[in-house]
C-alpha cells in the first residue's frame, strides 16, 4: 500500500473566513475512506479544496507525491483524480451520452472502450443514452454523475454524499457499486450521511467537526465506538 | 398581401443579421457571464475590415467576408486578453462596464481611421428580382443564405465537436466542466473567436443591407440584446428564434405604426418577454 492522497494541515474557505482549520488526512490507494460529520462541518468544502475550487490559505495537498494545492481543477483531473460533487453533478442540458463524453474530455482515443465499461457498470444509463440529463430521476442522475467521474479510470474518486437523494433500496446497491469500483483498484474518498452503512464498507472512517478531523479509525471500530455512535450516528 | 410579403422579406433579412449578432452575445453571456456592450461595435469593426479588403485588393465583399470574420475573432480575443482576462473573478457589473469602455474604444478608433461619413462596398444599384410582385434585392438573398450557412456551421460545431461540447458544458455548469478536465481559459478563447467572427459577419451583412457608418453596430445593439432576451439569455439556439422574431416584428410594425417607431418595437418586445416569460420564448433547459 502506498500513500495516494495527503492533506496536511490545510486551512481553506470561501472568501476571508476559513471553514477548514488545520485539517489533516491521508489515504492509501485501494482504500475506501468515509468522512462523516454534522451539517456545515466543512465536508463538501474539503472536497472542493482538494480540487482547487475554493481558496486554500494554508497547508499542503499532495496526490501521488505531487503537490496539487494551487493547481487548476483541469490540471488536477489530468493526474487521475475524479470528483462527484454533492449538488449539480451532471450537465443538466446535455444528454446522458454527452455527459459521459465530457467525463472523457481529456481522453484522446479509445472512447468506446471506456463508454462500454461504464455502461456495463450502470446498464440503465445505456437505455437512456439520448435522454437529457436534467430529465433523469434522482437515482439515475446519481449513476450518471458517478459514470461521468469513472470515464477516465481515475486513481482516486471523491464522492460527496452519493446516496443522499436515493430511495432506500438503491442505497445498498450504490455501496455495492462503490465496493466494485474499489476492487478495480480505485481509491474512494466519500462523504456520507448514511453513516452506518457507509462505515460498514469503509477501511477508514473520519469524523469531521468544525473544520478539523476529530476522530479517525477503521470503519468498524468507529461504528463500535460508543461515544461516536451517540454523538454522530444518532445513538 | 404584397406589402406584407415585402415587409416579411425585409424582416427576415434584418432577423438574419440580428441572429448572427445575438448568437455571439448570448454565447458570451452564457460562458463569460456578462452582457457584452461592445458586441454592436464588434459588428461595426467587422464591416470596416471587409471594406479594407475590398478597397485594397478589389475583391468582392463575399470574398472579403472570411477575412473580416478572422479579423473580428482576433480583435475579440485581443480585448479579452488585455481587458477581461484580468477581471475573471469580479462581479458581472464590472465586466459589463468594462465592455462599455471597449465599445467606446472600438467606435472611436473606427471613426478615427475611416471617418464619420457613410460608405458602401460597391457603388451602384443592382436590380432586384421581381417574384409575383415582390421585389427581392440580390444582396438580401446573399445575407439570408450566408446567415443560414453560418448558423448551420455554428450548430454543427456546437453539437459535434469536443470544443463545442466543452462550450455547452461550461455554460451549463462551470465547476463540473473544470472538474472534467476542461481548461476554461481555452473555452473563453473559443467563445470570443466564434462570437467575434459571427459579429463581424453580422456587421458585413448589415453594411450590405444599409451602408457603413461608425455607429451602425451601436445602433443595433439594443435590437441584438432584445433578440438575446426574447430567445432566453445565455441560450444560443434561442437567439435564432429571438433574432427572427425581433427582425420580422420590427419590419411588420410599419404596417401599423410610423416607421420612426421601428426601434421601439425591439424594446417593447424585450420588456414584454421580461415581464411575461423571463426565461425566453423557447421552452426547455437553459
Ligand atoms: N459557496 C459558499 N459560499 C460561502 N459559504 C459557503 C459556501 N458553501 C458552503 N459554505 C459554508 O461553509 C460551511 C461548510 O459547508 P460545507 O458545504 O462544507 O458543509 P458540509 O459539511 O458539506 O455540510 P452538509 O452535510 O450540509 O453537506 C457552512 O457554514 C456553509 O454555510
Ligand atoms: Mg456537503
Amino acid at each position: 500500500m502506498t500513500t495516494l492522497l495527503e492533506v496536511i494541515d490545510i486551512r481553506a474557505g470561501y472568501g476571508e473566513a476559513d471553514i477548514l482549520n488545520g485539517l489533516t488526512l491521508t489515504l492509501s490507494d485501494n482504500e475506501i475512506a468515509v468522512i462523516i460529520g454534522p451539517n456545515g462541518a466543512g465536508k463538501s468544502t474539503l472536497m472542493k479544496a482538494i480540487f482547487g475550487l475554493v481558496s486554500v490559505h494554508g497547508g499542503d495537498i499532495r496526490f501521488a507525491g505531487q503537490v496539487i494545492s494551487g493547481r487548476r481543477a483541469d490540471q488536477i483531473a489530468k493526474l487521475g483524480l475524479s470528483y462527484v460533487p454533492q449538488e449539480r453533478n451532471v450537465f443538466a442540458s446535455m444528454t446522458v451520452h454527452e455527459n459521459l463524453e465530457m467525463g472523457a474530455y481529456l481522453l484522446r482515443a479509445g472512447l468506446r472502450d471506456h463508454l462500454s465499461r461504464v455502461y456495463d457498470l450502470f446498464p440503465q444509463l445505456q437505455e437512456r443514452r439520448n435522454q437529457i440529463a436534467g430529465t433523469l430521476s434522482g437515482g439515475e442522475r446519481q449513476m450518471l454523475a458517478m459514470g461521468r467521474a469513472l470515464m477516465l479510470d481515475p486513481r482516486l474518486l471523491l464522492l460527496d454524499e452519493p446516496t443522499a437523494a436515493l430511495a432506500p433500496r438503491y442505497v445498498a446497491e450504490t455501496f455495492e457499486r462503490i465496493r466494485e469500483i474499489r476492487s478495480q483498484g480505485i481509491g474512494v474518498l466519500m462523504v456520507e450521511q448514511n453513516a452506518r452503512q457507509a462505515l460498514a464498507v469503509a477501511d477508514r472512517g473520519i469524523v469531521l467537526v468544525m473544520g478539523q478531523n476529530r476522530f479517525e479509525d477503521s470503519g468498524p471500530k468507529l461504528l463500535a465506538n460508543r461515544e461516536i455512535a451517540e454523538m454522530y450516528l444518532g445513538g | 398581401m404584397i406589402d406584407f410579403l415585402q415587409l416579411l422579406i425585409y424582416g427576415i433579412v434584418l432577423g438574419s443579421i440580428l441572429t448572427l449578432g445575438a448568437i455571439g452575445a448570448s454565447l458570451v453571456y452564457g460562458i463569460l457571464r456578462f452582457a457584452n456592450f461592445a458586441h454592436g461595435d464588434m459588428m461595426t469593426v467587422g464591416a470596416y475590415l471587409a471594406l479594407v479588403a475590398v478597397t485594397t485588393t478589389g475583391m468582392s465583399v463575399y470574398v472579403a467576408l472570411p477575412f473580416a470574420m478572422i479579423g473580428g475573432a482576433a480583435i475579440a480575443i485581443f480585448f479579452d486578453q488585455i481587458v477581461y482576462k484580468r477581471l475573471r473573478r469580479t462581479v458581472p457589473i464590472i465586466l459589463l462596464i468594462s465592455s462599455f469602455s471597449t465599445a467606446l474604444i472600438l467606435r472611436s478608433v473606427t471613426q478615427l481611421i475611416w471617418g464619420p461619413k457613410n460608405q458602401v462596398y460597391e457603388a451602384g444599384i443592382s436590380l432586384p428580382y421581381v417574384v409575383g410582385g415582390v421585389r427581392i434585392r440580390p444582396d438580401h438573398v446573399t445575407i439570408f443564405v450566408g446567415s443560414v450557412l453560418l448558423i448551420i456551421a455554428f450548430h454543427l460545431f456546437l453539437k459535434y465537436t469536443m470544443a463545442g461540447k466543452a462550450m455547452r458544458a461550461m455554460s451549463d455548469n462551470v465547476d463540473l466542466a473544470r472538474i472534467s478536465g476542461v481548461n476554461s481559459e481555452r473555452v473563453f478563447l473559443w467563445t470570443w473567436a466564434i462570437g467575434g467572427a459571427l459579429a463581424a459577419a453580422a456587421g458585413v451583412f448589415l453594411a450590405l443591407d444599409t451602408r457603413l457608418h461608425p455607429e451602425m453596430g451601436w445602433h443595433v445593439l439594443l435590437a441584438v440584446f432584445a433578440a438575446v432576451i426574447v430567445g432566453g439569455i445565455g441560450r444560443p439556439y434561442g437567439a435564432i428564434a429571438g433574432g427572427m422574431i425581433i427582425g420580422v416584428a420590427t419590419e411588420l410594425s410599419t404596417m401599423v405604426f410610423e416607421p420612426a417607431y421601428k426601434p421601439a418595437v425591439a424594446f417593447a418586445l424585450m420588456v414584454i418577454v421580461l415581464v411575461l416569460r423571463p426565461t425566453g420564448v423557447i421552452k426547455g433547459q437553459p
